[in-house]
């Protein structure tokens, strides 16, 4: 190629190697727009909700049982947390093993056309909003569950174990239990998809050589497939328990909202996002604005640890899958 | 006889464990089916036209629509899309054909972790960032908050469908004599196109049902408003309010909202799919 020669269009600054590279910075400056937003998220939760950190101490303030914003301006997050860890790991317990039997139904069992729908079905269950879980939960589930199942239990109890009766608390149907089993239906999918992702990465000569040596079609889901994918599918569950603690409509619409200690299993409780989500628009006190915050900056680092461990367990098992093929 | 009671006991616990795996995917899909039907029936029964022509009423009263909504929705979530589309490809376009760039990394891990955190923190942010400073809830900030939402989505998406372009086709346009950055924007992303639209639509669809990260930014309105500097309303979030009010009509409208939503997440997820088969 010579410099000289002559060309038939006219070379404008943009085809020159200047152009590539004025290019590379536009784009590199954009999409460093995922990158602010990160910063910006870690550091206005941090800056927004220091004071009470620093008033209540930060073990304090997440210890501190007293959630008063109007006479004592005492903020201690406890309750809320405790309620945050009772729904997501209750919800992730009840949902594990109906997720992980679809995963594997629809990757090792189904007929295509049967897998086809019910991965549809799935993805469908993920992108239902929020508020129409909650809008159902309201209506239809928490009135079922008070009239055949809370009441008659609680009616039950009082007859025959009266014992039972302050573990079962209050059976209106909004309540810790109600909020569980929504939860539960809602992030089915979340492990169930990553379930199938790990369940796919399984070399399909292990299953081969598994049922070359005579097994069933469950002893090489227990032999083959299972062993190799357990990592991806607890990475899985740790990714549905992020979820599961952020999740804020639907929750707040069934779980009755009080933060009054201690938390029975029909009762009314809280979370952190619902109490964030009821209480934000309202706060008049800074201090009170500001623990709201604090409770958003401290649901943010637990939902980053669990990310950051999901996301590297995942990225590691593809690459051990790709070693393998 | 004894080998023989063995495989039958094994070939029972093949079929035991498929009975097992049924119920277990039934459970799974249980709750969506029941959420559906009720959507389908309550909705269908309280949708009119007034839903779609009128503002809502003042509590108390029946009648009315949710104009005021639909049309906050539509603001809200443009807006939302539009701030997020040129990061949310940009951010893709880096991933997929800029992998030795110093960026590309941190900005993958970035976009999941950003993906993963709760939809409420991103409204925190954005009150902190926006509301606070402007002195009032508005159209705009919700727009941010879903726009937040939107970008991770669509970024880990473009990424994904630009990877999936042979590279037989960037070898052409540069054997051409092309600089990258054309071959990227003529050959690369038209080519992918069918594909960043799934991704966008299905960004547009998780924004759109989202009602936590818009309580604090665009706040709702009962009033009819175009201007994203005023607080407005969107359907997720007045579904919110009127589930959790105690009027017997709002709840009726409450059902028609969801079963509007409803409709357009299942509409987009099939746009979605429709527009992939044809292109992948």
């Amino acid at each position: 190629m010579q410099q000289t020669a002559p060309s038939h269009h006219r070379r404008s600054l943009a085809y020159s190697a200047s152009g590539d590279r004025v290019f590379s910075v536009i784009i590199a400056l954009l999409a460093s727009g995922v990158l602010i937003l990160a910063v910006l998220m870690a550091w206005e939760l941090y800056s927004g909700g220091a004071d009470p950190i620093r008033r209540f101490g930060l073990l304090g303030f997440l210890t501190g049982t007293e959630w008063d914003p109007v006479i004592k301006k005492q903020f201690g997050a406890w309750p809320y947390v405790l309620g945050t860890i009772l729904t997501s790991i209750g919800a992730l317990l009840l949902s594990f093993f109906p997720a992980l039997g679809a995963a594997i139904y629809a990757a090792e069992y189904a007929p295509r056309p049967v897998a086809v729908v019910i991965n549809y079905l799935l993805d469908l269950t993920a992108a239902v909003p929020s508020v129409i879980y909650g809008l159902w939960g309201i209506f239809i589930m928490a009135p079922f569950l008070r009239d055949h199942f809370y009441l008659p239990t609680y009616l039950w109890a009082a007859n025959h174990a009266p014992g039972l009766l302050p573990f079962l608390g209050n059976p209106s149907g909004y309540g810790l239990l109600t909020a569980i089993l929504i939860l539960a239906a809602m992030v089915v999918p979340f492990t169930a998809a990553l379930a199938r992702d790990a369940i796919a990465l399984v070399p399909a000569p292990q299953r081969e050589a598994a049922y070359a040596l005579g097994a069933t079609r469950w002893e090489v889901m227990q032999m083959a497939v299972l062993p190799l994918s357990r990592t991806g599918i607890i990475a899985g569950a740790f990714l549905a328990l992020g979820r599961a603690l952020g999740e804020t409509m639907a929750v707040t619409m069934v779980i009755g909202n009080s933060h009054k200690l201690p938390y029975t299993l029909f009762g009314g409780a809280a979370t952190m996002p619902s109490v964030i989500a009821n209480e934000f628009t309202e706060a008049v006190e800074p201090l009170h604005l500001e623990s709201l915050i604090a409770l958003g900056f401290y649901l943010f680092i637990v939902a980053l640890v669990l990310n950051i461990v999901g996301g590297l367990i995942i990225r590691r098992q593809a690459a051990l899958a790709r070693g393998v093929l | 006889m004894n080998r023989d009671l063995n495989l039958r006991r094994r070939y029972w616990r093949d079929r035991l464990m498929l009975l097992l795996l049924g119920i277990g995917t039934v459970l799974a899909l249980l709750v969506l089916f029941l959420v559906m039907g009720y959507a389908l029936v309550n909705g269908v029964a309280a949708l009119n036209w007034d839903f779609f022509t009128k503002d809502m009423k003042p509590p108390g009263e029946t009648g009315g629509g949710l104009r005021q909504a639909i049309v906050g929705t539509i603001i809200v979530d443009g807006l939302g899309l539009l701030l997020a589309l040129p990061i949310g490809i940009a951010a893709g376009s880096l991933l997929a054909e800029y992998p030795d760039h110093p960026l590309t990394p941190p900005i993958r891990t970035l976009a999941d972790t950003l993906n993963g955190m709760p939809a409420i923190l991103k409204g925190l942010v954005v009150f902190v960032l926006i509301v606070k400073p402007m002195g009032t809830f508005s159209g705009f900030a919700g727009a941010v908050a879903l726009g937040f939402i939107m970008v991770p989505i669509i970024t880990r998406a473009t990424e994904g469908v630009l990877t999936l372009v042979p590279k037989e086709i960037r070898e052409a346009g540069l054997a051409l004599g092309l600089p990258r950055w054309r071959v990227i924007l003529s050959l690369i992303l038209p080519a992918a196109r069918a594909g960043i639209v799934t991704g966008v639509i299905l960004a547009f669809a998780r924004a759109a049902g989202e009602a936590a990260p818009l309580l604090f930014t665009s706040f709702g309105n009962p009033f009819l408003t175009t201007d994203p500097l005023k607080p407005m309303d969107t359907l997720p979030l007045r579904l919110f309010q009127f589930a959790i009010s105690p009027y017997a009509d709002w709840h009726r409208q409450a059902w028609a909202a969801g079963l509007v939503l409803f409709a357009l997440i299942v509409l987009a997820s099939a746009l979605a799919r429709w527009a992939t088969r044809r292109r992948l």
